[in-house]
């Protein structure tokens, strides 16, 4: 389909712009004016929404079927979020506005902070990182902080991150100024203790863990874990991602954690909107909270609310402002209509994960046979062996389905892996057709097998190559006149 | 008598299994209970009561509880008549915007990681990636970053590994909530931060140049923070003549006007999207641009977009240069970026193709003018003094009032006006100063209450 680029034509336009009459002139010096006009798109307005309603129909949403991305947690996201987000009160408020004329929107993030606090068994929360990976940036800041103030921060380098972990755990460790330990999984799909053991000690500073982990196993030696890390008085890092799982079921904080950041965006239904927003509020237990980033969301001793910058020890501000303000609206309203139902959301999670696993575990390899949590990662190894079908092959087949894959190629640990996330949003007619596809699928990579290598067969593109894409950068559209200089 | 079915609890609109789907589920996985799916976490671990939350709402009811919540909000243009702005302005976001981003293929998509599912996305991210490079005259965009502040904070990042060098020179009129984020960020990046004053509102090219030495970039803001328009190819020229990055902070909405940081030298744009696409939602969520020069792609934070071609030989879009990213390269990212803000960029996007060419120039030319007015306005009607009288500025001015501007905030806004931002609470020695915004919404007669009010709480 052609880029609004090209349909462009001098002269059309879909804007009016009010231009009043009779006011005095503005100086700019002729050396700070632009020269020649950004050639933006000229298209009507009509010409606009088609363009990108057009554009929307090639493109596959939760609102358009079955997405079980593992680790990303594609719920439902309620439509009143919507239409709440878009409320005057809460679209149009400046976020400089004085404290008096904020009161509801602050009111509403205190209250988020509490119910984040109930749910995560934590003491302190921050609203402020922008996204989970954000999240894990500011959580390792809160633990460099502390061990500053202990005058610990020197001899505190390391921080252990299991091999299962996402590629954001290491990547904040790095940005954080910490080093990586890598620690091993063991047989059943745990940390492995024994590794573990022998890697923590007086220079480690944090151990980052999912649990349940990318591989959706819930980690049998948490306690374990949690002495050997606070016995060499270093600290403990929950990554949420998977707090889908557990919550009103088993909270951050009792497993000993001390920080934890939560997905907005996955287990509180901000919808991800093709790549963001999110939002990657962090909890923490009380040793940390004197570092949270300012301003702190607080409720004053009169009832009003307020935003508390005089915090000495704080760590500064992740972003600006105290947060993605529109994203809190829409977590907070959907954690209302759950309110103390909210373990149902994570009972009937793991229910769909199990029920899928089960359904399916003897059509794929499956590396550690246990009841999974609210995913689990097969494999097409031996798919791959016997019929040369990767799992590559199985995610562009099931696009034929209607289905949008599952997660592949991770977690690293797991070869030819394909990580399977239902969430609790589907109804038990929808998860048999997502596995009597995925079934299909195993039989006709043995009768058929270049049904997968082809596929996808009916989407608006075949397979795309995403080698050439590395090798021939194209970035930006070509202007004509550009083409000619290439040429 | 209650009524029939009160007290039963009503099935969850957000779940979808019947009992007896479940009992079927249950029967095929083997186990007697979800209860029994849980053994696996120790007991000790389990949370043995309840979850302390208030009772379940419907959704009548949470629209009842947070229409209240916001009607104790004091937006721009409900009661109050708003020039606040300081990095997050009421410029009018056309329908064409949320009717776009309200598609739910769009809105309840994840990040494009199977290209054949995400062909919508990943041309708009494409097409958006053109129109940041376009305005900023760069040759190469990310597809967003969280806001106009972490966008800094990234350029910080590939500046340093761009030269080897770990001083940031940062202009003290820039936002200051883009400092302080780039000086949380710096010491796990191993960065310094020096900070160059201004004078009269302006920074300084030989100051800058000074500065520059040894450094890895410099940033500055254009229009900067008081809302004066810097000697931009001088600043530019300073940190490039000493081997720095010259990266410049734009108001995107300034752009149909103002030279493009492309054009004048700069090494790296960025910025924060808000003022175009975006509705100032008390902070967020907005999206940051950053674009930059090409010799710069591979260390480029954040999603990037190319072109290529399917198995038919036929145009289509795929996330590209991955080897950057966290998923594949870990410890070794040159982010850990994953989320970012697409459907705000998005937002931009449509906002950008809405406006078009002509479009983001009158828009500029109608900010400068009714700002213009609001200058004379202040000074002849309402007795005050601009404080860079002698800078051109382009839709956001400083001006004197004469005693504390918190208290004249207040005052004003008792009458209906929020006259703009106290620059004291940022700024020291200027306690008596308002930075004020005025935006393509505001009418003259608007400008006139303005002046209208100033003039009775400062005297």
């Amino acid at each position: 389909m052609k880029l609004i680029y090209e349909k462009s034509q001098p002269g059309r336009r879909a804007s009016t712009v009010a231009r009043p009459e009779g006011l005095p002139e503005a100086h700019v010096p002729e050396e700070l004016r632009r020269k020649d006009p950004p050639r933006l798109p000229e298209v009507p307005e009509f010409e606009l929404m088609r363009h990108f309603t057009e554009l929307s129909t090639r493109n596959f949403g939760v609102d358009t079927g079955f997405y079980p991305l593992g680790s990303c947690t594609m719920k439902y996201n309620p439509r009143i979020n919507e239409r709440l987000a878009a409320l005057p009160g809460f679209a149009a408020l400046h976020p400089l506005q004085e404290e008096s004329g904020a009161q509801g929107a602050l009111e509403l993030m205190w209250r988020l902070q509490e119910i984040l606090m109930e749910v995560t068994g934590l003491h302190a929360v921050s609203l402020q990182p922008a996204a989970g990976s954000q999240g894990e940036l500011t959580g390792l800041m809160l633990i460099r902080a502390y061990f500053e103030s202990k005058g610990e921060s020197e001899q505190r380098r390391k921080v252990v991150v299991p091999d299962t972990a996402h590629g954001t755990n290491p990547a904040s460790v790095t940005m954080t100024g910490f080093e990586m330990t890598k620690v091993k999984t063991d047989a059943r799909g745990n940390i492995d203790v024994e590794d573990l053991r022998a890697k923590v000690d007086e220079n480690t500073a944090a151990l980052m863990l999912t649990n349940p982990s990318t591989l959706g196993l819930f980690d049998e030696n948490i306690e374990e874990i949690e002495r050997i890390f606070h016995g060499a008085g270093a600290l403990m890092y929950y990554d949420g991602a998977n707090l889908n799982a557990v919550c009103g079921i088993s909270r951050p904080g009792d497993m000993g954690f001390d920080v934890v950041h939560i997905n907005l965006h996955k287990t509180f239904s901000q919808p991800h909107g093709g790549g963001g927003p999110g939002g990657g509020p962090i909890a923490v237990r009380d040793i940390l909270e004197p570092f949270l980033p300012v301003p702190a969301v607080i409720r004053k001793d009169d009832g009003s609310f307020g935003l508390d910058f005089d915090r000495p020890q704080t760590i500064g501000k992740v972003r600006a402002f105290t947060g993605p303000f529109g994203v809190f609206v829409r977590s907070y309203a959907f954690l209302r209509m759950w309110g103390d139902r909210l373990r149902e959301m994570s009972e009937a999670a793991v229910l769909n994960g199990n029920y899928v696993l089960a359904r399916l575990k003897d059509a794929y390899d499956l590396e550690f046979d246990r009841l999974c949590m609210h995913e689990f990662v097969l494999s097409a190894r031996t798919m791959k062996k016997e019929h040369g079908c990767t799992a590559l092959d199985v995610a562009k087949r099931l696009m034929d389905y209607n289905f949008h894959p599952p997660t592949i190629y991770f977690p690293l640990i797991v070869p030819e892996a394909l990580m399977i996330e239902p969430t609790e949003s589907e109804t038990k007619e929808t998860l048999d057709a997502f596995c009597e596809a995925m079934l299909a699928i195993a039989r006709e990579a043995a009768e058929e097998p270049q049904l997968l290598k082809e596929a996808p067969h009916n989407r608006p593109v075949k397979r795309l190559d995403e080698v050439r894409a590395a090798k021939q950068v194209v970035v930006k559209y070509a202007f004509d006149d550009e083409r000619e200089t290439v040429a | 008598m209650p009524a029939p079915g009160a007290g039963m609890t009503q099935a969850h609109p957000f779940l979808g299994l019947t009992d007896s789907d479940r009992e079927e589920m249950l029967a095929t996985i083997g186990v007697a209970s979800v209860d029994e799916l849980f053994r696996d976490i120790p007991p000790g671990v389990r949370l043995q009561r309840e979850l302390d939350l208030e009772p379940a709402l419907s959704e009548h009811e949470v629209f009842a509880h947070l229409a209240e919540l916001a009607s104790r909000n004091v937006p721009a243009g409900g009661q109050e008549l708003s020039f606040l702005g300081a990095g997050i302005y009421d410029h009018y976001v056309p329908a064409v915007v949320d009717a776009v981003m309200q598609r739910g293929e769009f809105l309840t998509a994840y990040t494009p990681y199977q290209p054949e599912m995400s062909q919508g996305v990943l041309q708009a991210i494409f097409e958006y990636q053109t129109a940041i490079c376009e305005l900023t005259g760069m040759d190469v965009s990310n597809a967003s970053g969280y806001d106009g502040a972490t966008v800094a904070a990234d350029a910080c990042f590939v500046a340093k590994h761009a030269t080897g060098r770990s001083k940031i020179v940062v202009t003290e009129a820039t936002n200051p909530q883009v400092r302080q984020v780039v000086k949380t960020y710096a010491p796990g990046f191993g960065l310094e931060i020096v900070e160059v004053p201004h004078s009269d509102g302006v920074t300084d090219p030989e100051h800058v140049a000074r500065a520059a030495v040894d450094a890895a970039a410099v940033i500055f803001q254009q229009p900067n923070f008081f809302g004066c328009l810097e000697a931009a190819p001088d600043l530019a020229a300073a940190a490039a003549d000493a081997g720095a990055l010259g990266i410049v902070h734009a108001d995107p909405l300034s752009l149909g006007v103002l030279e493009a940081p492309g054009r004048y030298g700069a090494a790296m744009a960025i910025g924060e999207g808000q003022a175009a696409g975006n509705f100032p939602s008390y902070g967020g969520p907005h999206y940051g641009f950053l674009a930059a020069r090409e010799q710069f792609i591979r260390r480029m934070p954040g999603r990037i977009v190319g072109e290529t071609v399917d198995a038919a030989g036929e145009r289509g879009y795929v996330l590209t240069l991955q080897t950057r990213e966290q998923h594949i390269r870990r410890e070794k990212a040159t982010s850990n970026i994953t989320t970012n803000q697409t459907l705000l960029a998005l937002g931009g996007l449509v906002y950008l193709t809405w406006l078009g060419p002509q479009g983001v120039r009158e828009l500029g030319e109608t900010c400068l003018s009714l700002s213009a007015y609001a200058k004379q306005q202040l000074v002849e009607r309402a007795g005050l003094e601009l404080v860079f009288a002698e800078q051109p500025t382009f839709k956001e001015f400083a001006v004197r009032v004469g005693r504390n501007a918190r208290e004249v905030v207040a005052a004003a806004r008792e009458r209906g006006v929020h006259p703009g931002y106290a620059l004291g609470r940022d700024y020291e020695g200027m306690d008596d100063v308002l930075l004020v915004a005025v935006t393509e919404r505001r009418t003259p007669a608007e400008i006139d209450r303005l002046a209208e009010v100033l003039a009775e709480v400062t005297r």
